[in-house]
């Protein structure tokens, strides 16, 4: 019969599509992980940068990595939660307001990387006075990951049944208690999946950290310092400093180790959530 | 009268801690902040480091940007020096350059080519388009992909003045930023020809990357030879400050041009500049 | 319908400070943008005003110290990278969104989603490496040079991929269960399930996930800088080099002064206004993206 012809062809396609996928990512992951587990050690782990970053390890390199990513989360959580919360919930008592905050993300959202470099150094780095620092470089991305949490955040919002909102409403549960108590626990699974994505925009980021946190590799000692993020050390041991290759992949297999732990805790926590959430 | 004697007396004390004050290199301290070529930035940040490590107050910052970025820098005293891979141009005469490294700008190509080395004037065909296939140049039947640098980078412009070439004659198949996305193109394609910091193509070549350094004018293509002046295409390391340095920027000028750090120098492949 | 709102009794004041706080971080969300577009439109002026906007449309190429300053080779690079790179990941997105949903096993779809989840976080750099050492050369043995129109759009799919496939897993998990179990009931097959039911009611999120994909597509830089060739020019097939706007901003902006900088503003504008161009018509096409 055709329908199941159909059937055990878009079956097969969907299988095809995913191993290919698979297949291609596996490649470069595997290349990522040979080359990476052979410079990975505990002194590459722990001490500073030499030679140009060909000898020693990323110790100061993660420190500002890990400032970097805590300033942009700092500022874009809250921001970000608070812009969610208004567009998905509130957005017909400000109907214009909403339109043009929305438009106005999803031109940030395809701002080029350069541009968010340049902007933020005249921005953070001239303006405000705050010079090649990782609070500038931490600020600027928090621009740059702005539009995808809030569009993943309003995402889980808006997914949650209308049914919470209607017995939230008939227990005379006041705004502000219905939201903190009610929608964003419930909305958690979406909000987790926009934190995910925006961090990985965050640490994936180059262009724009060069012209704000700078290329000093030296252990930060507050956030008005320049450190390096990963993601340029990468960048400087691959496309820059001859020999690097080694280190390049080292520190690429540390980034995507971070990567994989942070996903699995985000993971872990919005099951955990969503658990307690639902009612069913 | 009191007052003369408290104001010698306060003088004197003044003088005897300017004097005490004015002991050498111990009580260097601040943040010295340098910006400019992504070339000079690895070389200086190792200077930067060794300068520290004798002066634990002082504080050497090395951002990147480009040789063009480090000028304007020096110019407007956003940067306390720029960093620049080439010598100065005519309208920028008014800041001044410290030489601290040579280095050297090589033809490379793959290494397995058939061909070992290009006259200039080949060279000069090559990059005009008037040759296209190896085989005129007494390789393999397979046309040749030219790789150049983009416009503005040093390289280039040391390139261009030496082989008589203008911007417009080129004609390239592949445009490149960094040094190390020339080698590996070229590391990637048999039949593919560029150009490259003389450092970083000896590093590569000797480290097992698929290049081979072509000789100019006969000369064979490496650090030695440009550090004997015989290489015909090199260029200065320029650390460039818009007034006559003094305090914190005169003793890391210094320092980067003293012989101290020439082992830091030829670990980057760069060649030192003997004084 | 948002009946919480026209609310129930009067609003406390704990409320109001609330809905006061909420539409601050909104207006400072929203504000970025229109503060990044006032910075570029300034560091542009002096090449406009000095040559005019026409010369960013007429002229041949590119050449900024020749007084040479046509876009339309790169803008129209940016445009072909972006499209055939949406083109490509959309599909295999979906379809792997969909993989790990309704037809892997549950500890396979786990690891295919864990994975997904790491590439999203990939740096751009890495891509352009591996792109660079891996698939260019493949590319230049099928047919020289290399680096062109074809590995910039395959190394871009690659990168969006995980967006579209994360945004659809994301918004196909949040379609009520059922609409599944009601397809049950009716006798429907599984694709037919999923293709008349669930996807469209994932909709709006998978829309999102596209848009989202095509704006970090547009805006990539460093990947593309070092796999498409950079040679600025129409394509004339998909193994051509391109140079796209953004990678001529990385690459020439490091070494630039006065008016060539001021030039690479104005491609930095003419980005701006494609994006703003793609989410009018993104609303336009879609308008239920923007709410129900």
């Amino acid at each position: 019969m055709s329908k199941n012809y159909g059937e055990s062809l878009a079956t097969a396609l969907v299988w095809l599509c995913a191993a290919s996928v698979a297949g291609v990512f596996i490649w470069m992951l595997s290349d990522i992980v040979r080359h990476g587990l052979a410079a990975l050690s505990w002194t590459f782990l722990t001490s500073a940068t030499a030679d140009a970053g060909r000898e020693g390890g990323i110790a100061p390199i993660l420190v500002s990595t890990a400032m970097i990513l805590g300033v942009c989360l700092a500022a874009s959580i809250p921001v970000g939660l608070g812009a969610a919360v208004l567009l998905s919930e509130l957005s017909s008592s400000n109907p214009l307001f909403s339109r043009l905050v929305r438009r106005s993300l999803d031109v940030l959202a395809g701002m080029p990387s350069i541009i968010f470099g340049l902007f933020g150094n005249a921005l953070f780095c001239k303006t405000l006075g705050m010079g090649f620092s990782i609070l500038s470089g931490g600020l600027t991305l928090a621009c740059m990951v702005l539009p995808i949490f809030i569009r993943a955040a309003e995402e889980g919002l808006r997914s949650v049944p209308r049914e919470y909102r209607l017995g939230a409403a008939a227990l005379g549960l006041s705004r502000s208690g219905t939201l903190f108590r009610l929608l964003i626990p419930a909305a958690a699974p979406g909000l987790l999946v926009g934190l995910v994505l925006g961090v990985g925009r965050a640490l994936a980021e180059t262009a724009a950290l060069i012209f704000t946190s700078g290329y000093v590799d030296r252990f930060p000692s507050s956030p008005f310092d320049s450190g390096r993020a990963l993601s340029i050390h990468i960048y400087d041991l691959a496309m820059n400093v001859p020999g690097g290759n080694a280190n390049a992949y080292g520190s690429t297999f540390v980034l995507v180790a971070v990567l994989f732990l942070l996903n699995l805790s985000a993971a872990r926590l919005a099951a955990a959530l969503s658990r307690r959430s639902s009612p069913i | 009268m009191k007052m003369t004697v408290k104001m010698m007396s306060l003088a004197a004390a003044l003088a005897a801690t300017t004097a005490w004050g004015a002991k050498p290199s111990q009580k260097l301290s601040g943040k010295l902040v340098l910006t400019g070529s992504s070339t000079v930035a690895p070389l200086a940040a190792e200077i930067g480091k060794a300068f520290e490590a004798r002066h634990p107050q002082a504080r050497v910052d090395v951002q990147s940007g480009g040789s063009s970025r480090g000028i304007a820098d020096a110019r407007q005293g956003t940067a306390d020096i720029g960093m620049a891979s080439r010598a100065l141009k005519d309208d920028e005469k008014d800041l001044l350059p410290f030489s601290i490294a040579r280095d050297g700008i090589c033809v490379i190509l793959h290494k397995k080519n058939p061909v070992l080395s290009l006259t200039d004037a080949q060279i000069v065909d090559i990059y005009s388009g008037k040759i296209a296939n190896w085989k005129d140049v007494g390789g393999a039947h397979t046309p040749i992909t030219v790789i150049n640098k983009a416009e503005g980078r040093s390289t280039l412009e040391l390139f261009l003045n030496y082989f008589k070439l203008k911007a417009e004659d080129v004609k390239a198949h592949v445009i490149i930023g960094d040094n190390e996305q020339g080698v590996k193109t070229v590391a990637g394609n048999p039949n593919a020809i560029g150009y490259v910091s003389i450092g970083t193509a000896e590093y590569d070549a000797t480290h097992g990357v698929e290049i081979k350094l072509l000789p100019i004018g006969g000369v064979k293509a490496s650090v030695e030879n440009v550090r004997n002046g015989k290489f015909p295409l090199s260029r200065p390391l320029n650390l460039v400050v818009k007034t006559k340095p003094d305090g914190l920027a005169k003793a890391f000028i210094d320092f980067a041009q003293s012989p101290e750090v020439h082992e830091i120098i030829r670990k980057q492949y760069f060649v030192p500049i003997p004084r | 319908m948002r009946s919480s709102e026209s609310s129930i009794s009067c609003p406390s004041r704990a409320d109001r400070v609330l809905l006061w706080t909420l539409r601050v971080c909104a207006a400072a969300a929203g504000s970025v943008s229109a503060l990044i577009a006032v910075f570029v439109l300034l560091e542009s002026w002096p090449v406009l005003r000095h040559a005019g906007p026409a010369a960013f449309i007429t002229g041949g190429t590119w050449r900024p110290t020749a007084g040479l300053y046509d876009l339309t080779p790169m803008l129209w690079g940016t445009m072909l990278t972006m499209c055939g790179s949406v083109a490509l990941a959309t599909p295999l997105g979906v379809a792997s969104a969909v993989f790990s949903r309704y037809y892997a096993p549950p500890p396979l779809a786990a690891v295919y989603r864990r994975m997904i989840e790491i590439l999203a976080g990939i740096p751009s750099v890495v891509y352009g490496f591996w792109g660079l050492v891996v698939v260019v050369p493949l590319i230049g043995r099928l047919h020289p040079p290399g680096p062109s129109l074809l590995a910039g759009t395959l190394i871009l799919a690659l990168m969006i991929l995980p967006t579209i496939a994360l945004m659809a897993d994301a918004s196909l998990a949040t379609v009520p269960k059922n609409y599944a179990l009601g397809a049950a009931a009716l006798g429907l097959t599984r694709w037919a399930t999923i293709r008349r039911v669930l996807l469209p009611a994932a909709k709006s999120g998978l829309f999102t996930g596209v848009v989202l994909a095509a704006g970090r597509a547009i805006g990539e830089t460093m990947a593309i800088l070092m796999v498409a060739g950079n040679v600025v020019q129409f394509p004339r097939g998909i193994f051509d080099p391109v140079r796209t706007l953004t990678a001529n901003i990385a690459l020439e902006m490091a070494y630039a002064m006065g008016d060539h900088r001021s030039a690479l503003f104005v491609s930095g504008l003419v980005l701006l206004c494609a994006i703003s161009a793609l989410v009018l018509l993104a609303e336009r096409v879609d308008p239920g993206s923007a709410h129900e």
